[in-house]
Parts: structure tokens; sequence; C-alpha cells
């Protein structure tokens, strides 16, 4: 017996080919803007497709019919522009009769979940963590047969908008579990996270005059935490007190932060630039790591 | 039952301590409803499971253990010894002395009981005052913490002593006088027969003593009622509906704006009926309301009770992450200038009203105009601080009574940009690249879909060698 690995190409399925051949798919996956063009996080929406096509979800994307939902303009304030968007997004969803949505982006999954049933579009949506939590969970992704995340450090970064906004914390720590490694958590993690400092649109602005910029802070905070390095912990001003016996740091083949979501990730990588901790820290998304753990990537 | 002019007296001062709260509450209930109209209707079970939960069961103080148990003790005091203060009432008006010392054991349980929580009341307000004036708790400071947010928090502590201080010697006076005659005393003295020892022994002096610390109890009750309103310590009471009536809805769910809503349908469908504005009494339109808030009737009046159920804690402002990285903003700020901005535009709290100190008011146009101009929205807070927000709901998760600053921060963000263009250049651009692209980055919408080029997937196969 042996195993090989062979390479299938992918055709992404276009959610207007389905409809034209009278199909539904079980969900669609909405990919977001930064999934879309971001070339960092286009790696993440490309990892959860491999393991979309691996477990043999029905799924489709909407391709050049998606387009933003809004939601920076809504948190910064563009009320107009964000039900501008809304309502053509709508007009494209329901259109295709969709009822369940699934996305990587926690700023996609907020507002489509939340916002958009009161512009008249009602679907189940669900962030990329908790889809791949049930698929775990029915044993069709055993996180075996690829990259070996034994004993390797690493700490989750809470999405304000998956956390405190949708009450999302246990999900993404369950689909780590599976990993095997060695999961440490931030003292600011959960309720209490600390935002990358991406949200609320200040993603497409320069921050406002300060001492430190804020993913400098909680990136301080993730390498302390991960580098079990307890007094750099104490230095932040925001961290009251350190929980006792922080395990010093181990790092078989590097630390890890992971994410789930885009802006998060942008923010944690440049954080990571800026302490010049590239060579022994990384920043992935869940759907990257379960992907590598599967044996996915080709 | 012995009825004399102290009778008349009290019940004087305790009809004038009532009345004038009641006054003053009216006050305030007016300038809460300056605010916008909220439809809070429905789901009062799930209101009231809350408001027990995290107003009456304070949950969320638990977040921090060390003020959470103090806090806890003070807020047990208050509720218990006030029972006694039903007592007070009843003996002032009917020159009664301990009418309810006839339930025996359950009164000794009572006045037992009351002692040593204002033994504890004393020590943890102590600590209280140490950890703001020794301690130098971090989140007690900052640019809004200035003379008077400060003087108040102290003052109240002060007055929570003297308070305690009043019961005992009211309590212990009253005891030493039973003993000095050998008569049994109703109740329990845990406490206050330690504090016999410092009293003179005398029966005159005594008597004097203990009615000193009664008057000073209950007429420091009614003065402390009446600084309420002036003061942060108005959370003991407004706390709870603000819990009760705070947002039910997911934190990330960002208000619609309905108004907003029927001008994109009317655009998008032509044959779409816009609803006819509303009209006055007598047929003509109302005003139309701008979008988001640039004063405080602008905003909800949900988020006017937010300023007045503040205690200015600061636990908002310490999780705040542009606050924790040096930025202007900080949301216990906000709050105080809203309720600052009532204030000066609205009715004012008792012991800040002009007319207390002689002042007329004037009638000069150009300072009614000044005043009208200086509105929450720059008068107050600054583009500045509402552009510093990550909207991350930190402070909203934080606060004990459930304040959301974020609320009015996005409302102000909207007038900012509806109304007066004024968003920062970068955010501009951001508009319109989701105008003319689909994404809040200068791509082609052409482009979406390349992320899908040369993708492939490994599989396993297993085969016989």
């Amino acid at each position: 017996m042996a195993e090989l690995t062979a390479k299938r190409p992918v055709s992404v399925p276009l959610m207007a080919d389905l409809a034209a051949r009278g199909e539904t798919p079980e969900v669609l996956f909405w990919v977001g803007c930064a999934g879309a063009f971001d070339d960092r996080y286009k790696r993440v929406t490309r990892a959860f497709v491999r393991i979309l096509e691996h477990v043999g979800v029905k799924y489709a994307v909407l391709g050049m019919e998606e387009t933003c939902t809004g939601d920076p303009a809504k948190r910064a304030g563009n009320e107009f522009l964000f039900q501008m968007q809304a309502m053509q997004n709508i007009t494209t969803l329901n259109g295709y009769g969709i009822k369940t949505v699934v996305t990587a982006c926690p700023h996609c999954f907020n507002t489509i979940k939340n916002e958009y049933p009161a512009l008249g579009g009602e679907y189940e949506v669900i962030h990329h963590s908790t889809f791949l939590q049930q698929l775990i969970n029915e044993g069709r992704v055993k996180a075996e047969g690829g990259e070996s995340f034994k004993g390797r450090r690493i700490t989750f970064h809470d999405s304000c908008y998956l956390g405190r906004a949708n009450n999302i914390y246990e999900a993404p720590r369950a689909v780590l579990e599976v990993l095997d490694a060695d999961l440490v958590e931030m003292k600011r993690c959960k309720t209490n996270g600390l935002c990358c400092g991406a949200g609320g649109a200040q993603m497409w602005k320069e921050p406002e005059p300060g001492k430190k910029d804020i993913n400098i802070e909680r990136t301080e905070e993730a390498l302390a935490t991960l580098d079990g390095n307890a007094e750099a912990l104490s230095n932040l001003t925001g961290v009251e007190s350190t929980a006792p016996g922080l395990p010093a740091g181990s790092n078989h083949g590097g630390s890890i932060i992971a994410v789930g979501c885009p802006f998060c990730m942008t923010m944690m990588a440049d954080g990571v630039k800026n302490k010049e901790r590239e060579q022994d820290v990384q920043v992935f998304d869940l759907a990257e790591l379960i992907a590598s753990a599967e044996g996915l990537n080709a | 039952m012995h009825f004399s002019i102290q009778n008349i007296l009290f019940l004087l001062v305790a009809v004038a301590g009532f009345g004038l709260f009641a006054w003053q509450a009216r006050k305030i209930r007016a300038n809460i409803l300056v605010g916008r109209d909220r439809d809070m209707s429905g789901h009062v079970s799930e209101r009231l499971w809350k408001t027990l939960l995290v107003a009456f069961g304070q949950q969320k103080m638990f977040k921090r253990l060390t003020p959470a148990f103090l806090h806890l003790i003070v807020y047990i005091g208050f509720i218990v010894i006030n029972i006694e203060v039903i007592e007070i009432l009843i003996d002032g008006i009917f020159g009664t002395h301990r009418v309810l010392g006839f339930m025996g054991p359950l009164y000794s349980a009572l006045t037992g009981t009351n002692e040593v929580l204002g033994a504890l009341v004393v020590l943890a307000v102590t600590a209280f005052w140490w950890r703001r004036n020794v301690a130098g708790v971090r989140r007690f400071s900052g640019p809004e913490m200035r003379a008077w947010p400060r003087l108040d928090a102290n003052v109240i502590l002060y007055i929570e002593v003297a308070l305690m201080v009043a019961l005992f010697l009211m309590n212990s006076s009253d005891l030493k006088a039973h003993q000095l005659e050998g008569k049994e005393l109703a109740g329990a003295f845990p406490i206050s027969q330690f504090l016999t020892g410092l009293l003179p022994t005398n029966a005159s002096s005594l008597a004097v003593l203990e009615r000193v610390g009664w008057w000073a109890h209950i007429v420091g009750i009614l003065l402390f009622l009446n600084y309420l309103p002036s003061s942060k310590h108005f959370h003991i009471i407004l706390a709870f509906p603000n819990v009760y009536f705070s947002r039910l809805v997911p934190q990330g769910q960002f208000s619609n704006v309905d108004s907003i809503t029927h001008e994109v349908k009317a655009m998008m469908d032509p044959t779409y009926q816009v609803p006819a504005p509303a009209t006055n009494a007598d047929g003509s339109a109302v005003a139309p309301t701008p979008f988001g808030a640039k004063d405080v009737n602008d905003l909800a009046w949900t988020n006017l009770l937010n300023a007045y159920s503040c205690t200015e804690c600061g636990r908002c402002t310490s999780v705040c992450p542009a606050n924790l990285t040096g930025k202007l903003l900080s949301p216990r700020k906000i709050i105080m200038d809203t309720r600052d901005r009532m204030e000066e535009k609205y009715n004012s709290p008792l012991i800040f009203d002009p007319a207390l100190y002689g002042k007329e008011a004037k009638h000069d146009p150009q300072e009614q105009l000044d005043k009208e101009n200086h509105t929450l929205l720059r008068g107050y807070v600054t583009p500045e601080e509402l552009w510093a927000c990550t909207t991350c709901n930190a402070c909203v998760e934080a606060c004990p009574v459930n304040i959301n600053p974020l609320e009015s921060i996005v409302e102000m963000r909207r007038f900012l940009v509806l109304e007066e263009s004024a968003a920062p250049n970068s955010l501009n651009v951001m508009f319109s690249n989701i105008e003319n692209n689909g994404a809040p980055w200068a791509f082609s919408p052409s482009d979406r879909f390349n992320w899908a080029d040369d993708l492939y997937v490994a599989e396993k196969a297993t085969t016989v060698a």
C-alpha cells in the first residue's frame, strides 16, 4: 500500500453557472474584498476553498458579482453608501435565492448577519471558524496527513467583530485544538480582547496622534505571551497583572499568531515585521492552518 | 408616644427633602427626554432578566474582583441600612422610639446586621478613598477628571462615612443611656457595645448625643438624596433603568437609519413610495432632523440616560485601545461631555444652578448664540476623538451598567460625514473606491475573481503498490 498525492486543479464554481443549470449550493462562500484583492488574504481564500473541495461541500462564489458589504462605510458614518452597497448585494443574493452564507471575514459576517435583515436580506450567516468547527465535529476534517503543529506554540488573537460583536469565542479555539499544538492565551483575550487597531474603518486611514500604534501594543502582547516573557507583558499599559507561571517559550519550528480576520492579519503581520520577528513568528488564518495540517496545499 | 415640636420639625424636613428631590428628578427627566424617540416596547421579560443579572446582581462588576467586593459591601449596606430609615421615618413622625423593637429577635437581627454592615461600609469606603487618593489607580485620572469630578468622588465617600458615624453615635449613646438606667434596649449592637466607653456618663448628655446622631443620620440621608442629581452618584438610581433599556441586539449591529433606507429604495426603484413626512398638529411639516448627531438632542433618549447613569469609574477608558495608545479618545469623556452639555443647554443641577448664586439668566443675544453654538460635537467632542475609535466595543463590554459610548460616537461620525462631508481625506478616498470599484481599495472590479486562478488541491489516493 502506498499513499500517493495527486494534484487536482480546482475550478471554483460561480453562482451564475449553478443558477443557469438550475442548481443550488449548500453554502454561498462570501469571499470579501480582502479575500479577493489582498495578496496575503487571497492565500486564506484559496486555503478555505481547498477545504471545501476536500470535504465535498457543494458551494459557489459570486465572483465578479460580489461587491463590498458596506461595512467600512457604515463604521465610518457613511450610512448612505452603506445602504447602497447593502441593497445591491441583497438584490443579488435574493435573486439567487441564497439561504446560507459562509465567510472568512468577521466584518462581512457581522454586516450580512446583523445589518442586512433590516434592509430585506435574511440569511443564515456562518463565520468560517464556526464552519470549520462543524467540519471537525463531523469528522470530515481531521487535521491529519499534512504539516504537524505538535508542540508549536500558538496564540489566538480575537477579532472584535467575531468576539465582542457576535460572541464567538469558542469556535476558533476548538479549530486550533485539533492541531495538537501548545495553545497559550493572551492576558487580554475573549471578552477582554484588545483590538488590532483596524476596525471602524481605521484600516483605511492613518491613526490619530498618540504614543504608539494599536497593532504594536497588541503584537507586543502576543510576542510576550508566545515567548513566555512576563516582564515584557507587565510593561504594557493595558495589562493590569500578569498570570503567574506563564510557561517559558518553547518555539519548536517557530510560534504562530492565529487570526480569523483579514484586517487582524494585516495588522498583526505588520506588527511582527515592525518587531523584526518574522524569522520565528508567523501569522496564519485558521483556514490556512487546517489546510496545511490536512495536507491540502498543492 | 411622645409628640412634640420635634415631630413637626421632622415632618417639615422630610417633606422638604423628598419634595426637593422630586423637583430635581423632574428636571433631569426633562433633560433626558429632549433626546430622539426610540421604541422600547416589548421584550419585557428579557429586559427584566438582564436588569436582575447586571444591575441587581452586579454581574459585570465581577470582572475586577477587588473593587467588585468592596462595591458589593457598600451596595448591600446601602440597601439593608436603608430599611432602618423606615423606622426613623415612623419614629420621627409619630414621636415613637425604635418602633420596630417589638419584633424582638428579628429586630435584633436587623440592627445587628446594620451595625456589622455599617462597620464594613466604613472599611470599604476607606479602601475606595485609598485607591483613589493614595494608590492612584490609573483609571481614576485622565484629562476629563477635572476638579469637580475628583471632588465629587471624594465628597460621596465622606458623606457615606459621616452617615455611618451618625448611625453609630445614635446607637451607642442610646445603648449607654439604657445601660445607665439598668434597662434593656431592643436590638443587638455588636459594634456600638464597644463604643460606649468613648461617651460621657451623664444621662442628659447621652440624650442629646442620641438626638444628634438620629437627626444627623436622617438629615444626612435627605441631603445626600438631593446631592445625587448634581453628582455621578446618581448611578445608584439610574443604573437600574439604564440596564433595563440597554440594547438586546448583538454588539456589532449598528442602528439602521430608516430615513436613508427610503431614499435608497426610491433611487433603486422609481415606483417606491416614500412615506409622507410627519406633520405637526396644525398640518405643517415637522422640521427634518439631521442625519446623525450634532448636539445632545440629536441623540436618542437612551444615550442621554447613559450620561446620567455614569459613575465615572473609567473602566471603559481603561480598555479603549485608542486611549491605551495615547490617542485623545476617552469613552468616559464622551459620556461626561454629554451630561455637561445637557446641563448647559437645558436644566442645570441644583448646586450648579446660576440662580442659586444670584445670577440672573441673561438675555444677551450674543451670549445666547454662543451657548447655542457650543454643541456637543466640536463644542465638547472633537472630530479627532471620534475618528480614533476602532468600534471594537471594548468600552461597551466593560461598562458595569451597560452604557454604550459607541452609539454616540457613531451618531456624531454620521453627522460629520453626511451633514458636513467632513470625513478625513483618506476615508473619502475609501468611500469613492467603494462607489467606483465596489471595494474599499483601488482595485479593478474585473480582477475580483483572479484569486481563483491556478488553484490546485492535493488529493490522497490510496493504491495498491
